[in-house]
Formats: structure tokens, sequence, C-alpha cells
């Protein structure tokens, strides 16, 4: 099947801008991404750069986006992205912003943001240890695959509170602490949460779009563990008591109370009275268009006991 | 064919600052002879907030929610994408963990419950689509939205992660919603942002984030000449709509783009009256049609 690929061009050395160049080429079921690329190297453009060494899924260096889904050029087939794409597809780098040359981009800011979070293990070891620090089954189980991650950076670049936020420390990053934090031998664990907890950066600025989970070639899931740094920060009792946390604990007192949210009563139970001031002009165009139910008219579950019951007997977290 | 039955989900926005999703959701299920019974048992989903709170109480209230659709022995439908990821995410995680669904069912047993996994659960959306047919949808448009370009916006939890959701869409090149729209007679445009996020779950903490995400959205469906934007998610309708003037400031731009909720385009081109629809409830009006 003969298939047309537009590459992104650009060598930040001598180029103003980048550009697209097209290159048609016959290929079959068993080609990967990284196959068309080297075939364009190797028949067409020698200069064409892309980073590549093990051609396993291991090293993580070949990530490009493809149609604009992140993909590991050694893994992702040719024929899986025609069933979605079509036979017309355009290959850039993971971020055309930091392209220095071709698909190859400088990932300072992903390995800056990734080292904010000690990636690494922290522990007290015996200089000379008489026996064996053996983890368990279960123990290694509740790091859910965290530690499959090769730092690829696809999901990092995909993700859109990243692109418009560059303090946030991304996926990957949230992902790494989640991975040391869940292991049974790290002691660092409060000392990550106070990292992931501040609001701009950590774990608060996610919204939740589940690209990462999506993207991810070794299916890592750092929205999951995203989502278990913000329980951990409630089970260590080091959540900061903010907009944030306070929206997410309002949703149980609305449900306690009413079933369904009270909307407004949860905007101002997560500001508090200060805060509901930048609120005033989407307020005032919903009150206006019939948005806003009066007090008297707030929606109520009906067998509101069953879920005060419920609340009750379920609830495991405190704030 | 045979008549279709659903037990609806609302979720709270529906009843509360989107009435309008509400009322139109009604009206196109009348229509088209769609029996929708309205699970008032049913409590908030948890948004995905109270997920990062008390993982154990928003599965116990979102597998309730789901026992009641089971108790009238039909699927259950949703209208809001998040409603639609939390609930399924639930229904997912308690299907494949058997030790999770005793749990889960030791505490609904406190108020005579069982969740027992027979219904489906999926978003009006599909219910449509799937459900009811695109073709037996086409027999019934009698308004067709001649000369509209629309630019149809997904929302993510109805798109990812796919692996919760049933409905074949890829969420880097989904359609369903533009069928729909060129099944109603208007023009889907193509815009690179259709897909993308509108930053709602992080508004609160984040304006900026939200407002810049849910701005490129519309800024992008601007430049692609839509009349208006359609999603059948009703927090990115929220953000989209509601917010439009500050989101204006964030991006430079002024931006006047009229955003509806699926069903009103639905029942537009079925020829109900835009006032039942509730397009007056909209923040940006979409003057067309008054
Ligand atoms: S879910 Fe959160 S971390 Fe993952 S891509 Fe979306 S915003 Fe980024
Ligand atoms: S989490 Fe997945 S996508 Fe992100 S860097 Fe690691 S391997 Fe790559
Ligand atoms: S070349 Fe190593 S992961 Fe692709």
């Amino acid at each position: 099947m003969v298939v047309k690929f537009k590459v992104f061009r650009f060598n930040g050395d001598t180029d103003v801008l980048p550009y697209y160049k097209e290159y048609k080429l016959e290929v079959s079921k068993e080609d990967v991404v990284l196959d068309v690329l080297n075939r364009i190297k190797w028949e067409f453009s020698g200069s064409l750069s892309y980073r590549r060494s093990c051609r396993h899924g291991i090293c993580g260096s070949c990530a490009v986006k493809v149609n604009n889904k992140g993909v590991l050029a050694c893994k992702e087939r040719i024929y899986d992205l025609i069933d979605v794409f079509g036979k017309e597809m355009t290959i850039d780098p993971l971020s055309k912003e930091r392209a220095v040359k071709d698909l190859i981009i400088d990932k300072k800011d992903f390995w800056d943001k990734y080292d904010e979070v000690q990636p690494y293990l922290e522990a007290e070891v015996e200089e000379y240890p008489t026996k064996e620090n053996i983890v368990s089954q279960k123990e290694a189980g509740q790091l859910l695959d965290a530690d499959y991650c090769i730092q690829c950076g696809a999901c990092y670049y995909s993700c859109p509170s990243v692109e418009v936020n560059s303090d946030y420390l991304g996926p990957a990053a949230l992902a790494k602490a989640y991975r040391f934090n869940s292991d049974v031998r790290d002691d660092a664990k409060l000392e990550r949460l106070e990292t992931v907890n501040e609001i701009g950066s950590g774990i608060w600025d996610c919204v939740k779009c589940f690209e990462c989970a999506e993207v991810c070639p070794k299916e890592v899931n750092p929205i999951e563990k995203i989502t278990k740094l913000h329980l951990q920060t409630f089970e260590e009792g080091v959540a900061d008591n903010n907009v944030a946390t306070r929206h997410a604990v309002g949703f149980k007192h609305s449900i306690q109370k009413h079933g369904l949210l009270d909307e407004g009563g949860l905007v101002l139970y997560s500001e508090g009275p200060l805060g509901m001031a930048k609120h005033i002009p989407a307020a005032i165009g919903m009150l206006k268009n019939g948005k806003i139910p009066m007090p008297w008219q707030l929606p109520k579950s009906e067998k509101l006991d069953e879920i005060k019951k419920l609340v009750k007997i379920s609830s495991t977290a405190k704030f | 064919m045979e008549k279709l039955k659903y037990a609806l989900y609302t979720g709270c926005t529906a009843r509360e600052s989107t009435p309008e999703l509400l009322s139109s959701t009604l009206a196109v299920a009348e229509k088209l002879g769609i029996e929708l019974e309205l699970l008032n048992e049913a409590s908030c989903c948890g948004a995905s907030h109270l997920q990062d709170f008390d993982d154990h109480l928003s599965l116990v209230l979102n597998t309730r929610n789901i026992c009641y659709a089971e108790q009238r022995e039909v699927p259950m439908v949703t209208l809001c994408n998040t409603c639609q990821l939390n609930t399924n995410m639930t229904k997912e995680r308690i299907d494949h963990d058997e030790e999770l669904r005793e749990k889960v069912n030791a505490d609904l047993k406190e108020v005579g419950l069982e969740y027992k996994g027979v219904s489906d659960v999926k978003h009006f959306l599909y219910a449509i689509l799937d459900d009811y047919g695109l073709e037996n949808l086409a027999k019934q448009i009698t308004k067709p939205l001649k000369n509209f370009n629309v630019a149809p916006f997904y929302g993510c939890h109805n798109i990812r992660p796919s692996e919760l959701h049933q409905n074949d869409e890829s969420p880097y090149a989904p359609d369903s919603l533009d069928r729909l729209i060129e099944i109603c007679g208007g023009k889907s445009v193509e815009y690179d942002e259709k897909n993308s996020c509108c930053g709602f779950h992080a508004d609160l903490q984040a304006p900026e984030t939200a407002h810049k995400l849910s701005g490129n959205a519309l800024v992008g469906a601007m430049d692609a000449d839509a009349d208006f934007m359609v999603t059948p998610c009703p927090l990115c309708h929220l953000n989209l709509d509601v917010k439009q003037g500050e989101i204006g400031h964030t991006m430079g731009r002024e931006i006047e783009m009229p955003v509806l909720h699926m069903p009103q385009i639905v029942g537009l081109a079925l020829g109900i009256e835009p006032e039942k629809l509730g397009l007056n409830h909209h923040v940006v009006k979409a003057v067309y049609f008054e």
C-alpha cells in the first residue's frame, strides 16, 4: 500500500522556520513508523534526523507524533495508523516548539520536572546487609506497573495542561512520584507529597483529560497514579486546606445533604466568601438565563436517607 | 423497531446549571419514541473529584446508581461525559474485581441493594447513534440544519480512555458527532481542537489553564468558520458558553460562539420548537434559531 508522509523538517542552526516535506512510500503490514523514517533517511534524505536506539520499545528515545497521536516509532505499526487516519500522515516531533533538528527535540523541561520528584528510592540501606530485602508480590503489585515507564515523553508532550502551564510537573514525573511513593522500601513519601501537592505545578493542575492514559505505549496510566497521589495526600493528612482540596471534599458534603450537588454551595465552600468575587461575571450571566436555581428549588435525590446512610458507613477518608 | 427503554441518569448539571440539556433530551426522546425513566433516586457521580478524596465512597454511590437502573431492568443512559466515565469506570472496576465487588455490595446490603452487573451504561449520544440508528433518525428529520457550519466538540470523557468506552470511537479521530451533524443536515467543520480538553476539572484552582484550553477550542471553531459548536457534555458546555467573556479576555480575541447541546441540534432538525429545547437558557444565544 502506498502512503503519503508529510515529515516535519527543521534545522535549528540554519532555518528560520520549519517546513514539511512529502515522501510517498510503499508500506507493508510489518512496517512500524521507525521503518518508514529509516527508509526516508536511507533512500530520500540522508539528513533526516530522529532519535532511536533499542528498536525494542525499551529505551524511550524514539517517540514522535503521527497526526497528533504520540507514538513510539519502533512500536507503532503503520497499518494500525492507516486504520485510524487513512493513507496520509503527518509526522511531527513530540513538541514543535522544542525541535532542535527535524524530529529531535530538547527534552530539558521533561527531565527537569522528572528530577523534581526525587525519582529514586530513598532508604537507609545497611552497608553490609546480612539478609535480602524482600518485597512480596502483593507489595510489588501496589506499584500498578508505574515502574514500566521508559521516560519516552509521549504523555508529557501530549498533556494539555503542560501545554498551557509550563509549571505543571506533568504525567510522567507524577507517575514516577507514585512509583516510589508506593514502594514499601521508600522513606520519602511525605516529601514527595509536599512537592506534588503544590497548586500551580502539582496534582491539582491536572485537567483529567485522560490523554496520558491513552497515549502511553507502556500502559503506565499516569492519570490513575495522579488520582492515587490525590488520595495519598488525604490519607497521610498532608492535604493543604485550599480551593482544590475543599472542592474534592465539598462533593461529599453536598451529596450527604442533597444527594445531588448544590453547585453554587460547592463553589462557595471551595472558594470561601472572598474567593467568590471572581465568579460574579459568570454568575450574573447564569442567573439571567435561568442557570442558577433558587435555594428552595434546589434538586434533591429521592431516598435521601439511603444516601445519607451510605455516606456514613462507606466513608473512608478524613479532612 | 422495538421501543427503546432506558433509565435516565441526569447527573446534577442537567438539573441545575444546564436545565436546557434535560428539557431537550426529554423532547427528543419523546419525538423519537424512546422511553426514558428518570432515575430520581440517583446521587451525584462525584465528577472525578470525590474520587480524589474517597475512592470507596465514590464506588459505593456510583454502584448504587447503577442498581436503580438494574431494578428497572433496562440500560442506563447518561447525559454528561463525566458522569458516563465515572459510572462506567466504577462498573468496569467492580465487574473485574470480585473482592472489590463484594466489599461494595456489603455496604449496599445495609440499604437493601445488590449490584448484579446486568445494566449497561451508555451516553445518550451513543443510544441515538448505535441503538436508534442514524438511518432511522435520518427518516425523521424535517428541518435539516441546512447551510450551517457546525463544530463538533467531543469532550474528553466520552472518548478517553478508549478502553472504557464501547463506542468504537478513536480518540485521535472521533467521528460520531460529525456523523450526527451531517445527518441533521449541517456541515461538520474540521478543526484541531475537536477532541481536546476544555479544562473544566481544574477550573477553580487553575482558571487560566481552563480559560486557555477552552479558548483554544473556541478560537479553533471560529477560525474554521463554524456558526456554532455542539457538545455532548454539559461541563464542556458550561466552560465554553458561560465563561466565554472571560475566555475572550485571556485569549485577546473577541469571541462570540454559540454552543449547543447534542440533543438540541437533533431536536432542531426534528422540528421541535427552539423554546422547548431551552435555547433561551444559553448565555451566548444561537440567534439563528429564535
Ligand atoms: S490526565 Fe492530567 S496529566 Fe494526563 S494528560 Fe490530561 S492533564 Fe495531563
Ligand atoms: S508514562 Fe508512558 S508515555 Fe509517559 S513517559 Fe512513561 S512510558 Fe512514556
Ligand atoms: S528505539 Fe528504543 S523505544 Fe523505540
